[in-house]
C-alpha cells in the first residue's frame, strides 16, 4: 500500500515567552512516535535548523505581532498555509506581550525611544488583527489536552480529505 | 588573508529569537554582535502598580521554559519584602519544583538542541530508530523530559507557569499516589541520565576560555535555591548585594543588556555551578560519576553540556531522596500584612543565576522591580568565544558554512534564552 503523504507543519513564534512551544515539546513526550510518522515539520526553529518556507498544511502561530517584519512574515505564512491556528494567549488575545498597549502616557513616553530604535509597531496586535485564522487554542500556556484534541481533529480532517481524493 | 562578514539572521534550536553578526578583517575578528531580536514586552514597567500578590504569576510570563524559576525568584523577593519566612515543607517543595524544572529543561536542551550536532543530524526527530544507539537516545530523551515534567506538575501544578507555588507557601500538596508514580518515573530514567553523561563526556567539541564564573551556592547540598553568591575568585556575598557587583553593559544593537562583574566578563550556568559546588552533589550522583568529576572545574565551555547532564542525575537522585523520606501534608500559607519594603530573590535557573528585586509600598502595590537573567550575564562571554572560535577556524581555512555550524554549536553549548533576555525596560544607552 502506498504510504500516505505526511501533513506539512509550520510552527512559528512571534512576540511571547514561548510557553506553548514548551508545552508542544512536552506533549511530544507521549506522541513523538506517531508524530514522526504523521507530520513533516517543514519549519520549526526550535526543533531543526534546515527550515523550509514553502507550503504548510497547518501553521501554528504563537505570540503577538510587534513589528512590521512580524506582520510581513505572518502574512507570508498565511498565504502558504491551508490552515492557520493561533496558539496561546499572546497570539489569541495579544496579551501579555502587548501589555504596553495599555500603558499610561508617562509610561509610553518612557519606552518610546526603545520602540523607535527597534522599529516596533505603535500597538502590539493579536494574530487575527493581521490575518484570518482557522482556529484558536487559548491559554497561557495552552492546555495540552485542548492542543492535542485540536491537532487530532486537524489530522482527521486532512486524512479525510486525502481519502476522498 | 580572510576578510569576511558572517550574518546569521536566525539561530535555531535555541530558546527564543537571536541573530549573530561577525566582521573579520585580515584574519582578525573586529566585531561580534550576538543580537537578541525578541521584541521587548516591558515586564518590569508593567509591574508598577500591581498588587504584590500578582508579582510571581506576572514575572513568570517573561519566559516559558524558565517560568518556574522566575516564579521561585519572584516569590522569594516578595516574601523578603514582606518579612515572610516560609515553612520547612515549603522550602522542600520549592527544591522539588526546581529539580523538576532542571530535569525537563536540561533534557530539552541536551537531547533536542545539542545531541543532533553530535550525530550530524538536523533534528532530534531525524534520529534513526533502526540504529540501536539512536533508537535508545530517542526514547531516553522523551522519557527523561517526561519524568521532569511529571515531577514539576505533581509538585507545582504545571511545568510551565506553575499554579501551586505562591507567596507564603503552596496551594496544593503532592498526594501519595502521585509521589509513587514520580518515584517510579525518576528511577526508570536514571540509567538514561547516566548514558547521557557518558555521551557528553565523550563529545568531541571543545573550546577552552579563560573565564570568571559565578553561581548561587546553597549552604547544604548542591542546588538551586538559597545560600550565597560565590565566584571563581574565591569571593562570596549575600543575595541582596548583587547590584553592588554586577554592572549593566549597554548593547545598542540588541534588545537585551549584558552584565559585567567588576568590569570583566563572567559565566553563569551549570558549568559555573559544577565548578564551584561539585563537592555538594548527592552522594548517589557522586558515586555514579567516578572520574568524570575530575573534569571539573573546567574552562571548556562545551563542558556546560556535560555539567547539565550531571545536574539531571543529581536532580533525579535528590528528588527521589526527598520524595522517599518526606510525608507532605496540607498547611496554611504564611501571611503578613502589607508593608513598605524591598526584597531580592535569587535562584539558579537552568541557565544560571536569576535575580528578581521588588520594591513595594505600604499599600501593597509594587513601586518598581528589576530582573537580571542568566543570558544577559553570559552575553559578553558568548561574543568573546565566538570571536576566538572564528579566528581559530579561519586559521584552518574552514569554509564559511562550516564555521557557521561551529558557531551555532558553541552558542547552543551556552544554552541562551532570548525570551528571558529581552524583557527589560531600563536600558541606559544614549539616545541617538
Amino acid at each position: 500500500m502506498e504510504a500516505r503523504p505526511k501533513i506539512k507543519i509550520g510552527w512559528f513564534t512571534f512576540s511571547c515567552c514561548e510557553d506553548n512551544t514548551i508545552v508542544m515539546t512536552e506533549v511530544m513526550n507521549d506522541h513523538w512516535q506517531e508524530w514522526k510518522e504523521t507530520f513533516d515539520f517543514r519549519h520549526a526553529r526550535v526543533l531543526k535548523s534546515k527550515n523550509v518556507m514553502d507550503e504548510f498544511d497547518i501553521a501554528f502561530i504563537e505570540g503577538a505581532i510587534a513589528s512590521p517584519e512580524h506582520e510581513r512574515k505572518l502574512t507570508e505564512i498565511r498565504a502558504r498555509s491551508k490552515k492557520l491556528i493561533a496558539v496561546g494567549a499572546c497570539a489569541v488575545l495579544g496579551l501579555p506581550a502587548g501589555q504596553r498597549n495599555t500603558f499610561t502616557p508617562e509610561q509610553n513616553a518612557s519606552i518610546q525611544f526603545l520602540l523607535d530604535r527597534f522599529g516596533a509597531l505603535p500597538k502590539v496586535a493579536k494574530v487575527a488583527d493581521i490575518v484570518p485564522v482557522d482556529g484558536e487554542i487559548p491559554g497561557c500556556p495552552m492546555d495540552p489536552k485542548v492542543f492535542l484534541d485540536k491537532v487530532n481533529a486537524l489530522v482527521a480532517e486532512f486524512r479525510g480529505a486525502t481519502a476522498q481524493q | 588573508m580572510h576578510t569576511i562578514d558572517i550574518d546569521m539572521k536566525e539561530l535555531t534550536k535555541v530558546e527564543g529569537s537571536a541573530g549573530l553578526s561577525v566582521r573579520v578583517r585580515d584574519d582578525k575578528v573586529t566585531e561580534v554582535h550576538f543580537e537578541i531580536t525578541e521584541y521587548k514586552r516591558f515586564f518590569t514597567e508593567a509591574l508598577k502598580g500591581k498588587s504584590i500578590g500578582a508579582v510571581p504569576a506576572h514575572l513568570a510570563r517573561i519566559c516559558g521554559t524558565c517560568s518556574n524559576a522566575h516564579i521561585m525568584a519572584a516569590i522569594e523577593a516578595c516574601e523578603r519584602a514582606l518579612g515572610i519566612e516560609p515553612s520547612e515543607q515549603t522550602k522542600l517543595l520549592r527544591v522539588l519544583t526546581m529539580h523538576g524544572l532542571i530535569i525537563r529543561d536540561h533534557a530539552l536542551h541536551l537531547y533536542l538542541f545539542s545531541l543532533p550536532d553530535l550525530y550530524g543530524k538536523d533534528a532530534f526527530l531525524d534520529f534513526d530508530e533502526n540504529d540501536p544507539v539512536q533508537h535508545e537516545l530517542l526514547h531516553d530523551g522523551f522519557d527523561v523530559k517526561g519524568a521532569g515534567n511529571f515531577l514539576a506538575t505533581l509538585v507545582a501544578g504545571r511545568s510551565v507557569h506553575a499554579t501551586y507555588p505562591t507567596i507564603g507557601g503552596f496551594l496544593h500538596f503532592p498526594d501519595a499516589a502521585g509521589i509513587q508514580t514520580a518515584l517510579q518515573k525518576l528511577r526508570a530514567v536514571r540509567p538514561a541520565a547516566l548514558r547521557l553523561i557518558e555521551t557528553f563526556r565523550n563529545a568531541p567539541f571543545h573550546l577552552e576560555s579563560q573565564m570568571n564564573y559565578m553561581a548561587l551556592v546553597p549552604d547544604g547540598s548542591y542546588g538551586y535555591i538559597g545560600g550565597k553568591i560565590m565566584t571563581s575568585r574565591g569571593e562570596s556575598y549575600g543575595e541582596g548585594a548583587f547590584r553592588d557587583h554586577l554592572e549593566r553593559v549597554v548593547l545598542p544593537y540588541s534588545q537585551a543588556s549584558a552584565y559585567s562583574y567588576r568590569g570583566e566578563r563572567y559565566l553563569v550556568g551549570a558549568l559555573a555551578r559544577m565548578n564551584l559546588a561539585k563537592g555538594k552533589l548527592h552522594p548517589a550522583t557522586t558515586a555514579a560519576l567516578g572520574d568524570t568529576l575530575n573534569l571539573f572545574p573546567s574552562i571548556d565551555i562545551f563542558h556546560n553540556n556535560l555539567a547539565q547532564a550531571v545536574e539531571i542525575l543529581h536532580s533525579i537522585d535528590e528528588a527521589i531522596d526527598i520524595l522517599e523520606r518526606t510525608p507532605f501534608a496540607p498547611e496554611p500559607l504564611v501571611k503578613a500584612p502589607a508593608r513598605e519594603g524591598v526584597g531580592v530573590g535569587v535562584v539558579e535557573a537552568p541557565r544560571g543565576t536569576l535575580y528578581h528585586k521588588v520594591v513595594v509600598g505600604a499599600d501593597g502595590l509594587v513601586c518598581e522591580g528589576e530582573v537580571v537573567v542568566p543570558t544577559g550575564q553570559n552575553q559578553m562571554n558568548i561574543e568573546c568565544d565566538v570571536g576566538r572560535l572564528v579566528e581559530a577556524e579561519l586559521a584552518k581555512d574552514t569554509p564559511q558554512e562550516k564555521i557557521e555550524l561551529e558557531i551555532e554549536k558553541l552558542i547552543r553549548a551556552y544554552d541562551p534564552c532570548m525570551s528571558c533576555a529581552a524583557h527589560f525596560l531600563k536600558v541606559d544607552w544614549k539616545k541617538e
